[in-house]
C-alpha cells in the first residue's frame, strides 16, 4: 500500500501523521470510557478486552503460522485453574496471571510436537482431541477443579477513587494493550516473518533457512501462552471458576473471533472478540439465535470477504485514499 | 470370562453406530478433503425430524425413510450453496473446515429453535429393555437390531463403492478430480451424491443412537467426536478402516468402561487419537500421504 524506503520504516507502527491523530484519539476515547457510559457498557468492553488478549494468539497460530487449532478451550482452562489455585494459595494476581500464562505456553509447546508431524485435518483433530481431553480431566477430578462448588477467586479491590467496574476496566486495558503491542512487534519482526513463510509453504520455509521445528513450536507456545494470560484474567474477572466454562463451544467462540475478525490482522482480532462478546449481548433475549448469527457471519466472510471486519475497515480506508479513482 | 465377552457384545453394538458416522465421516473427507464438523448437526436434525413425524402419527419405517432423505438434502445443499460458491472463490482447506463448522452452527441453532428442548425418550419399534439371553450373554433387542443393522448397512454401503457404476465413479473422483472430468465423469454431482450419502449413514446411526441416548439438542456431539476418532483409528482415507476403526473403538470402550472406570471410557477414545496420530498418523488401513512440493 505504502512506499516503504527504509527497514525502520517498516518497524514503524504508524506510518502516516494524520493516523497518528485518529488512532491516538480513539485511544483516547476508549480510555475515557467511563466518565460518559455507564457500568454495564464499561463492563462489556472489559471483556471485549480480554478475550482480544486470548483471539490475538490464536490469531498468531492460525492466522499467521497457518496451524489449525480446536484445543483453544484447552488451555484457557490450564490458565484460568492455575490462576485460580495459586490465587487461594496467596499467589499475588500479577504473579498468578504471569504463571496461568507460562503453564499453559507449556502445554502449548507439548501440543504442538504433534504439529511437527502433522498436517490441515489431522492437526485439527490432534486438537480438538486435546481439548476435549482437558475439559474431561477437569470436569471428574475434584480436587482440579473444585468439585462442585468449583473454584471461588478473590477478586480485585477497588483501587483509588475508581469503582470495581473501573478497577477492571483500566486494568484489562492496560493489559490488552500490552499485548496488542507485542502482537504487532512480533508480527514484524524475524519470529512473524518465518511466521508467515511456514503458512505460506511450511517446506520452502525450511528450505530458505526458517527451523520448522522451532517456529511451529514457538507459535504454539507463544498462541497459549495468549489464551493462558486470558484464562487468568477470566478468572479474576468472574471470581468463580467451573469446567464447564471451557467446552468445545468455547473454542468455537475463538474461531468465529478470528475469522469473523479477521485473519492474520491484529485489528482484526480486536474487532473479533468485541463482535463476540456484543453479539450474545444484543441478543441476550434470544439466546438460540446466537449460533444462527455465528454460523451466518461465518459464512459470508469466508465467501465473501476472506479478511473479515478489518479487512472490510481496510477496503473502506483505500476506497477513501483514492477517491474519486478507483 | 463371561463378563469380557458380555461387553465386547456390547462394545461391538456400540461401535457399529461409531463405525456409520465414522463411515460419513471418511466419505466426505475422501470426496473434498474436508473435515465435516457439521455431520453431527446435520444428523441431529434428521432425528429431531424424525422424531416430530412420529409425534404427528406417521408410521415408523416411512418417517425414518424421509429423515434420512432430509439429511442427505441438507448436506446436499451445503454442498451446492456453500461450498462450490466458496471454493469458487478460491477458499483454503482451513476455510472449507471452518466453512462445515459455521454452516453445524447454523444447523444447532435451528434445532434450539423449532424442537424440543426438554430431553426426550425417542419412541423406537425395538426395546432396549427386553433382552435375549445367548448362552450366559445378555443382549437387549436394541443393541441386536444397531449391531445387524449397523454390519448390514456397512456392508451395503460397501458393495454400493465396490461394485456398482456410482461407487467406481466415486473412487475416481476422489483418486483424482481432473481426471475423473477429463473421462466424463459428473464430478459435481458424484460429490454431491457422496455428501448426501454421508449424511444418510449419519442420521441412520443418529436414529439409533437417539433411542439409547436422551434425544436433546446437543445429544450427537459426543458420538460425532468417537466418530472422528474410529475414522482416524481406522484412517481417514480408508472405508474399510472406518468400520474396524469404529468396532474397536466401541468394544475398546466398553472393556475400559467396564473393567477400569466409566470415567476413562470418556477419554480414552482421545487418548486413541493422540496416540494413532503421533506414532502411525495414517491409520490402521489408510494409505501414508505423500506430499509433492
Amino acid at each position: 500500500m505504502d512506499l516503504i524506503q527504509s527497514y525502520s520504516e517498516e518497524l514503524k507502527l504508524i506510518r502516516k501523521p494524520w493516523t497518528k491523530v485518529w488512532v491516538w484519539g480513539l485511544v483516547l476515547a476508549v480510555f475515557l470510557l467511563p466518565t460518559y457510559t455507564t457500568d454495564a457498557v464499561v463492563y462489556i468492553a472489559t471483556m471485549v478486552f480480554m478475550l482480544t488478549v486470548g483471539v490475538l494468539g490464536q490469531n498468531l497460530l492460525i492466522g499467521f503460522t497457518g496451524q489449525i487449532s480446536f484445543g483453544q478451550a484447552g488451555f484457557l482452562a490450564i490458565g484460568a485453574f492455575t490462576f485460580g489455585h495459586l490465587s487461594m494459595l496467596g499467589v499475588p494476581w500479577a504473579l498468578a496471571l504471569v504463571a496461568a500464562g507460562v503453564m499453559a505456553g507449556i502445554f502449548g509447546f507439548l501440543v504442538g510436537f504433534p504439529s511437527l508431524r502433522l498436517k490441515g485435518p489431522y492437526l485439527a483433530i490432534a486438537t480438538l482431541g486435546f481439548g476435549v481431553a482437558v475439559y474431561q480431566i477437569f470436569a471428574n477430578s475434584p480436587v482440579l477443579s473444585g468439585g462442585r462448588m468449583g473454584l471461588t477467586i478473590q477478586k480485585l479491590e477497588e483501587f483509588w477513587f475508581l469503582n470495581m467496574e473501573q478497577t477492571y476496566f483500566y486494568l484489562y486495558f492496560i493489559i490488552a494493550g500490552l499485548f496488542v503491542l507485542l502482537t504487532y512487534n512480533i508480527v514484524s519482526s524475524y519470529m512473524g516473518r518465518a511466521f508467515i513463510a511456514i503458512r505460506d509453504n511450511d517446506i520452502a520455509a525450511e528450505v530458505l533457512g526458517v527451523s520448522l521445528t522451532r517456529y511451529k513450536l514457538l507459535s504454539f507456545a507463544i498462541s497459549s501462552f495468549y489464551v493462558g494470560v486470558q484464562g487468568g484474567m477470566l478468572a479474576l474477572l468472574l471470581g468463580y471458576l467451573e469446567p464447564n466454562m471451557f467446552t468445545f463451544l468455547t473454542t468455537i467462540d475463538f474461531l468465529v473471533a478470528v475469522i469473523v475478525g479477521g485473519l492474520a490482522l491484529v485489528e482484526g482480532s480486536i474487532l473479533g472478540a468485541a463482535f463476540v462478546v456484543i453479539i450474545p449481548q444484543l441478543l441476550s433475549e434470544y439466546k438460540e439465535a446466537v449460533p444462527f448469527i455465528y454460523g451466518v457471519a461465518i459464512i459470508l466472510v469466508l465467501i465473501f470477504q476472506p479478511l473479515g471486519l478489518a479487512g472490510m475497515w481496510l477496503k473502506m480506508r483505500l476506497y477513501f485514499r483514492h477517491w474519486p479513482f478507483r | 470370562m463371561e463378563n469380557i465377552l458380555q461387553y465386547a457384545i456390547t462394545g461391538l453394538s456400540q461401535g457399529s453406530l461409531y463405525a456409520l458416522v465414522a463411515l460419513g465421516v471418511v466419505l466426505v473427507y475422501r470426496a473434498n478433503r474436508v473435515l465435516n464438523f457439521a455431520h453431527g448437526d446435520i444428523t441431529t436434525v434428521g432425528a429431531f425430524a424424525a422424531f416430530m413425524l412420529l409425534a404427528a402419527g406417521i408410521p415408523w419405517w416411512l418417517a425414518f425413510f424421509l429423515a434420512i432423505l432430509l439429511g442427505a438434502a441438507i448436506a446436499m445443499v451445503f454442498y451446492f450453496g456453500i461450498l462450490i460458491p466458496a471454493q469458487r472463490r478460491e477458499a483454503n482447506h482451513l476455510g472449507m473446515v471452518i466453512l462445515t463448522l459455521g454452516f453445524g452452527l447454523i444447523m444447532q441453532a435451528l434445532v434450539l429453535k423449532f424442537g424440543d428442548l426438554e430431553p426426550q425418550t425417542f419412541p423406537f419399534p425395538l426395546s432396549d429393555s427386553e433382552t435375549f439371553n445367548i448362552g450366559g450373554v445378555v443382549i437387549s433387542h436394541l443393541s441386536l437390531g444397531t449391531l445387524i443393522f449397523g454390519i448390514l448397512g456397512s456392508f451395503g454401503f460397501y458393495l454400493l463403492v465396490q461394485k456398482t457404476p456410482i461407487g467406481l465413479a466415486m473412487r475416481a473422483t476422489s483418486e483424482n478430480l481432473a481426471a475423473a472430468q477429463t473421462l466424463g465423469i459428473p464430478t459435481r454431482r458424484v460429490l454431491a451424491l457422496s455428501w448426501g450419502l454421508a449424511a444418510g449413514l449419519g442420521v441412520m446411526a443418529g436414529l439409533f443412537l437417539a433411542a439409547v441416548l436422551f434425544l436433546d439438542p446437543p445429544f450427537m456431539m459426543e458420538p460425532f467426536l468417537k466418530g472422528f476418532a474410529a475414522a482416524i483409528l481406522g484412517g481417514l482415507n480408508s472405508l474399510p478402516g472406518a468400520i474396524v476403526g469404529g468396532l474397536i473403538l466401541g468394544v475398546a470402550e466398553a472393556l475400559a468402561g467396564g473393567l477400569i472406570s466409566v470415567a476413562f471410557k470418556n477419554t480414552l477414545a482421545f487418548l486413541i487419537i493422540i496416540f494413532v496420530l503421533l506414532f502411525k498418523p495414517e491409520g490402521l488401513l489408510g494409505t501414508e500421504f505423500i506430499e509433492r512440493v
